[in-house]
Formats: C-alpha cells, sequence, structure tokens
C-alpha cells in the first residue's frame, strides 16, 4: 500500500495537489470565491513546471466549460472548478457534456446562490445541477476531497460510465480550511489512475461528428443512455472507493457512509463538511445514551436509494439536514430521502430539517436541538407537516397581510 | 462558380444530400471553405443553419471532423480542440476552424469569440453571414443591416424595418490585434478560397466574414443567390477587403458601381421600401452606408 506524506495544507492546495497528480492536458478556469484558490495553485503549478497542461484563462464560466468540451472531445483529461452563479452559468454546457458523454472533472465549490448575494456554503448551486446527467459526490473534509478527487477521474473516464463527475465541497469550511492532508506519489497515483484512453474523439484519421440533432425517434434513448449510465455509476463509485482503500489506504464510503446506525432510533442523514460535526455530535449523545446515528450521503447521484434503505429503514425518525431548497416544497435531500424510502417495506417517519442552510452554523447545541425535535416526533407518532428552518429569526420577519 | 474552386476534396468532405434549402448561400461558403482546408482540419459549428442542416442523427455529409456544442460557445469550444491538439502533437498538423452564422457570431456568442481572439488560439473564425436568425425563422439580428424587415423588426405603418445599422464585427475583431481579418463574399468563391488558405498559413487568432444571401429569409428565388452576392459587393454595401496589423488595407476594387436600390428592390425584405413611391428618404440612408463604404475602404477604381 502507498504511504504518502502527512502535512498540513489548506483545503484547495490539497486539490490543486490531488489534480496535478492526475495529469489533466486541459485546465480551464474563472475565477469565483470560494474556488479561486484552487485554480490559483494549479496556474502555479503550470507556471513552475509542475503540471505539464494547457491552462486556459477563460472568459467566463461558460466558456470555461465550453472550453473543456472541445478539449474532452479532442480525446484528452479535462478539469475545472467553480462555485455558485459560476456553475449556473456552467449548467447549459454541463447538460451537454452529460449528453455527449464527455468525462469532465469539476469541483463544486459551495455557495449560496444570488439573491441575495453572499459567499456563505450551502447546496443549492450543485443540487440545482442534479438533473443534468452528471454524477455528484459530496465530501466531508479535506482529505476525501483530495481522494475523492483522484477517484473522480476514474469513475468518470471508465468506458462504462462516460460522465462529467462533479466533486462537491463546502465553501471556505473546506477550501479554505487548513487540515493534515496524506498526499500520495506521482508513481502510486499513476498506478491508480491510468491515462485517459477515450473511445470517440475529434480526429481527421477517423471523422466524426459531435453534437447532432434528434428528433423523437432517438431523443429518448440517448437520454435513456445517459440515465443508465449514471446508475451505473453506482457499483462504480463503491468498486473505485475500495480500490482506492486498497491502493492507498483510505475508505470514507462509496454511496453511503454510516456512523452508529445499528441500533438507532434517529438517524441523521446529511451531506458535506456538516458530517464531521455530526460524527462528534453522535458521540457527545452516544454518550449521553442518546441513540442516534448518522449517514452521510456521499453520491447524490446517482442517488444510493437502496444502500439507504438499508441503512436507515429501522430507525424511528430520519431527520434529513438539507442546505438546498426547493422553494415551495422542501428540502431537496429530504425529499430525495423520503421517496427513497416510499419502497421499504418498514418506513420510518421523516423529519425535513433546513439546517447549515445559507451557511447558518450547526453546532452540538444546533444537533441537540434536532434530536430533540426527532424524538418528540417519535413520541407523539407524526412529524410537522412543514420543513423546519432550524435557527431561523422569526423576530426579523415582517408580518404577512400587516399592511 | 469561378473555374478551378472545387477542389479533389470537393463531395468528399461534404458530400450532397444535406438539408440546407434550394439556393443557400451558407452551404456554398461550406464548400468553397473546406476546399481550401483540405481534410487535416477540426471544424466547430454554433448552433445556426449549418448545424440543423448537416447534423441530424444518424446522417452527416462531414468528410471531417466536427463538432457542434451549443449556440454561444463556438469559439470557446475551437479554444479546447486547439488546447488538446497542443497536448496531442497534433497543433502543426490538423487545423482548427469555426463556420457560425452572424447570430452564434454578433450577438451570444461575441463575448467567447472576443476571449478566444484576446487570448491567441491559433483557429479561424468564419462566419457565413445570412444577416438574420434565419434558422428559427428570419429574426433580426446585429449583422442584419438597416433597413430590412425581418419577423421581429417588421416594417409597418410606423417601421421602417431595422432601425440600425449592421454591426462592424469585423473592425471589432481588428480591434483584438489579430494578424487577420477579411471579408468575403459566396459571389467570389476564388476570392474566399483564397482568404481561407491565407488565414490557415498565418499563425493566431483569424477572423473571416462570408456574406451569404439566404432565398428564404431575403426573399428572392433560389436561382439568384450568387446574383444578389455579386450585388450586394458591387453597391459597396459589403466591401471584401483583408486586413493585417502592420499593412494597408487590402480591397477589392469595384470594377462599376451600382445603385443600391439594384440590390434592393429583388430582396422582400425590402420590398416596403418600393411600395407605392420609392422610400426616398429611407433608400437615400442607406445608399449613404454605401457611399461611405466605398470611401471609406476605397473601393473606387
Amino acid at each position: 500500500m502507498a504511504h504518502g506524506k502527512l502535512s498540513v495544507m489548506e483545503g484547495s492546495m490539497a486539490i490543486a495537489q490531488a489534480v496535478r497528480m492526475c495529469r489533466p492536458a486541459v485546465i480551464s478556469a474563472y475565477p469565483i470565491t470560494p474556488q479561486t484558490h484552487i485554480i490559483e495553485f494549479l496556474a502555479q503549478m503550470v507556471a513552475n513546471g509542475e503540471l505539464d497542461a494547457e491552462y486556459i484563462r477563460a472568459d467566463s464560466e461558460f466558456s470555461a466549460a465550453s472550453i473543456l468540451a472541445g478539449a474532452s472531445a479532442t480525446g484528452v483529461r479535462t478539469y475545472t472548478a467553480s462555485s455558485s452563479q459560476g456553475l449556473l452559468l456552467m449548467t447549459e454546457v454541463i447538460y451537454y457534456l452529460a449528453g455527449t458523454r464527455l468525462p469532465v472533472v469539476f469541483t463544486g465549490a459551495n455557495r449560496q446562490v444570488t439573491a441575495p448575494i453572499g459567499l456563505q456554503p450551502d447546496h443549492q448551486d450543485t443540487m440545482s445541477l442534479r438533473d443534468a446527467g452528471i454524477i455528484e459526490l459530496y465530501v466531508e473534509d479535506v482529505q476525501e476531497a483530495y481522494d475523492t478527487h483522484i477517484q473522480a477521474f476514474k469513475i468518470a473516464e471508465d468506458h462504462d460510465i462516460l460522465l462529467p463527475v462533479m466533486v462537491c465541497m463546502d465553501g471556505f469550511v473546506l477550501t479554505h480550511v487548513y487540515e493534515p492532508v496524506k498526499t500520495f506519489d506521482q508513481a502510486d497515483v499513476d498506478a491508480f489512475l491510468p491515462p485517459y484512453e477515450p473511445i470517440h474523439y475529434l480526429t481527421p484519421e477517423k471523422p466524426m461528428v459531435f453534437g447532432s440533432g434528434t428528433d423523437d425517434v432517438n431523443t429518448m434513448e440517448f437520454h435513456y443512455m445517459n440515465h443508465q449510465a449514471v446508475l451505473r455509476a453506482g457499483d462504480k463509485i463503491e468498486a473505485v472507493a475500495r480500490e482506492f482503500e486498497s491502493a492507498f489506504g483510505h475508505y470514507r464510503g462509496g454511496l453511503i457512509d454510516t456512523y452508529a446506525t445499528e441500533d438507532a432510533e434517529v438517524i441523521l442523514v446529511a451531506m458535506g463538511s456538516v458530517i464531521g460535526t455530526l460524527r462528534e455530535a453522535v458521540d457527545v449523545l452516544r454518550c449521553e445514551d442518546v441513540k442516534v446515528g448518522l449517514v452521510k450521503v456521499r453520491s447524490y447521484r446517482p442517488f444510493p436509494a437502496e444502500a439507504l434503505r438499508q441503512a436507515i429503514s429501522h430507525a424511528g425518525v430520519v431527520a434529513v439536514l438539507d442546505r438546498a431548497l426547493s422553494f415551495g416544497y422542501q428540502g431537496i435531500l429530504a425529499t430525495d430521502v423520503k421517496t427513497a424510502l416510499y419502497d421499504a417495506q418498514q418506513r420510518p417517519q421523516v423529519l425535513g430539517l433546513m439546517a447549515g442552510y445559507g451557511g447558518r452554523e450547526v453546532n452540538l447545541d444546533t444537533v441537540r436541538e434536532i434530536v430533540k425535535r426527532a424524538q418528540r416526533a417519535l413520541d407523539m407518532g407524526h412529524v410537522p407537516q412543514e420543513t423546519e428552518f432550524i435557527g431561523l429569526k422569526t423576530e426579523t420577519l415582517p408580518q404577512v397581510g400587516a399592511r | 462558380m469561378e473555374k478551378n474552386v472545387l477542389s479533389k476534396y470537393d463531395e468528399m468532405l461534404f458530400t450532397p444530400g444535406h438539408r440546407a434549402c434550394p439556393g443557400c448561400g451558407a452551404s456554398i461558403a461550406v464548400r468553397a471553405i473546406l476546399a481550401a482546408t483540405g481534410p487535416d482540419v477540426i471544424v466547430v459549428s454554433p448552433t445556426g443553419c449549418v448545424e440543423t442542416f448537416t447534423a441530424q442523427y444518424p446522417y452527416s455529409p462531414w468528410g471531417v471532423p466536427w463538432l457542434h456544442v451549443l449556440f454561444e460557445n463556438a469559439a470557446a469550444v475551437a479554444s479546447g480542440v486547439e488546447a488538446a491538439l497542443k497536448k496531442r502533437g497534433l497543433a502543426d498538423k490538423v487545423k482548427v476552424i469555426i463556420i457560425g452564422g452572424d447570430g452564434g457570431t454578433h450577438d451570444i456568442g461575441l463575448g467567447a469569440l472576443s476571449g478566444m481572439m484576446e487570448r491567441g488560439h491559433n483557429v479561424t473564425y468564419i462566419c457565413y453571414d445570412n444577416e438574420a436568425y434565419m434558422n428559427t425563422g428570419v429574426q433580426r439580428s446585429s449583422a442584419t443591416p438597416l433597413g430590412a424587415s425581418t419577423m421581429t423588426s417588421p416594417a409597418g405603418l410606423k417601421s421602417w424595418g431595422k432601425e440600425q445599422p449592421k454591426k462592424n464585427l469585423p473592425a471589432i475583431m481588428l480591434a483584438h490585434s489579430i494578424p487577420y481579418v477579411a471579408t468575403a463574399s459566396i459571389a467570389f468563391p476564388k476570392d474566399l478560397t483564397r482568404k481561407v488558405k491565407q488565414a490557415l498559413s498565418i499563425q493566431g487568432p483569424k477572423y473571416i466574414e462570408v456574406h451569404s444571401p439566404c432565398p428564404i429569409g431575403w426573399g428572392f428565388e433560389a436561382a439568384q443567390t450568387i446574383a444578389i452576392a455579386k450585388l450586394a459587393v458591387q453597391t459597396g454595401l459589403v466591401p471584401l477587403y483583408e486586413a493585417y496589423q502592420d499593412q494597408p488595407l487590402k480591397v477589392r476594387k469595384l470594377s462599376k458601381r451600382v445603385p443600391v436600390t439594384e440590390y434592393l428592390r429583388p430582396q422582400k425584405r425590402f420590398r416596403h421600401l418600393f411600395t407605392g413611391q420609392d422610400d426616398q428618404a429611407h433608400l437615400a440612408l442607406i445608399q449613404a452606408i454605401a457611399d461611405d463604404n466605398i470611401a471609406r475602404y476605397g473601393l473606387g477604381e
């Protein structure tokens, strides 16, 4: 097994180092906080000759993604990072990349979406891309972010998959934090991740067209193949995570990760950096004899419905902490968890909570409050109909209809 | 077409059987362009007429690798193709060109185009200019000329068609300090092919705008495409030139001057200027553009 070297570094530097080890041929990027450090570090690596890549400073995120569409179609490994409005500006291209099966790897450094404009980490930006036909993986700390970027290329470029993969990591909390990270030697990463071998690419030796139009006779088949590829990625994500474990000794979950769930009456379900806080909180609450457990959703698309059913069906109440909202309905992860449970033999109640939304802090007290609400639901035998917004300052809200 | 324009590659790089309308100027442009490029080229097209009539799965007339991504990003896509070719060691062997319409070039794709020009990619951007959004059914673009009636700039009691002159995109491209900008017309395919070859011989970003009449959008007989294209040049409304950063403008002089009315009258998009009494006031504004071009570019003998 590869030994690696442990050192303390900024999250963005860890990502840049992981990407460098993956030897992308073309990187294109546009500055937006909080992903900017990643592309700055990569620019410096190219400038220093430590990374032999074409680095294209695009005129917008939209162009950055478009540049990678062209590069990927020409048969090379590609990478970019963005956040918030930048990801939304890329959206049109991201759908194309998925539909054309171009395995671009993205870092989605999560940040709230305007309006109001702000820098807080929530998942509204990347989760709004869930239906684009791509793979989305959410990581909980810097080490997992480092590991997952290396895994992402392997998943994306698999000939049975060929899809864009977005590694989603909370802005600032993960991009700007300094944590101990174990990085690995180039030779070990090369052994894990071979060079990209495209099946289809642009070359005069064998002319091909990319991006044809289709009609009612063919369109559904293209979407079906895209859908099947995302579904197939489920096994691949798990397999690559296990392969990574054999090579590097780290396993942080494939599709999901579970913590103290076996006998839990209340199970918390969440994604991203809040998982670290929740693990600590579970430890504390377990000391107080509260039967609480935790499930991390690592793969959001494909959505691990079966793995989730197995992990949470036995609980009394499942509390979903959401950092993205479908306005006019409910938290987006909560919707997906409820849908997954509908087919379960045994169906726990699901408490949908907006927690950490807009960057609002989630700490031990917040988790105590959430678990208290879950226990109340357990006692009452039902959960509130309305999505609860944890920490909402109701006293600052205008009274509707007061005038 | 003039003699000897078509190369040995004709009907191999761009085959018959595509879905262009009868008399399509853009399809004539594509043939003349590929005669210049030969097979060692990758073509990027934005959404538009050429994309629509050449790429309906599972058919393709393209004998060269061809890539369509979206409407507004052809220049960015081509930048990525060029970068990947560099990494694959093919940058010297394989040329990258864009063939895009005026909507995707002058309007929605202008940001990406400016970005590609500023970054200096070795790509030749060729705009087939049919002066409106023809693929979606004739709506005005910023390349639509003054006075033209389109579905979104219709002539009416209070309108005489598009109220703004055509955007001078070649001048905007020149302002990016790129090494070569040219204008061409499908009426002069030999000249067009030569200009494409010239562009391909120069390192860096190049821009060529090819005036490509559209029988359906402009309202003339399909057999008249070349004749209309020639009249546009002869009036001075479409000056043909090559611009280098360090040399005087090279222009195609006009052997005879034709009044703009001869060009405008056969086209339905201008017929509101000729119903009843000729609309002299507005025709004079259009003639002034031609006169200004002739003086500005030195098109006279």
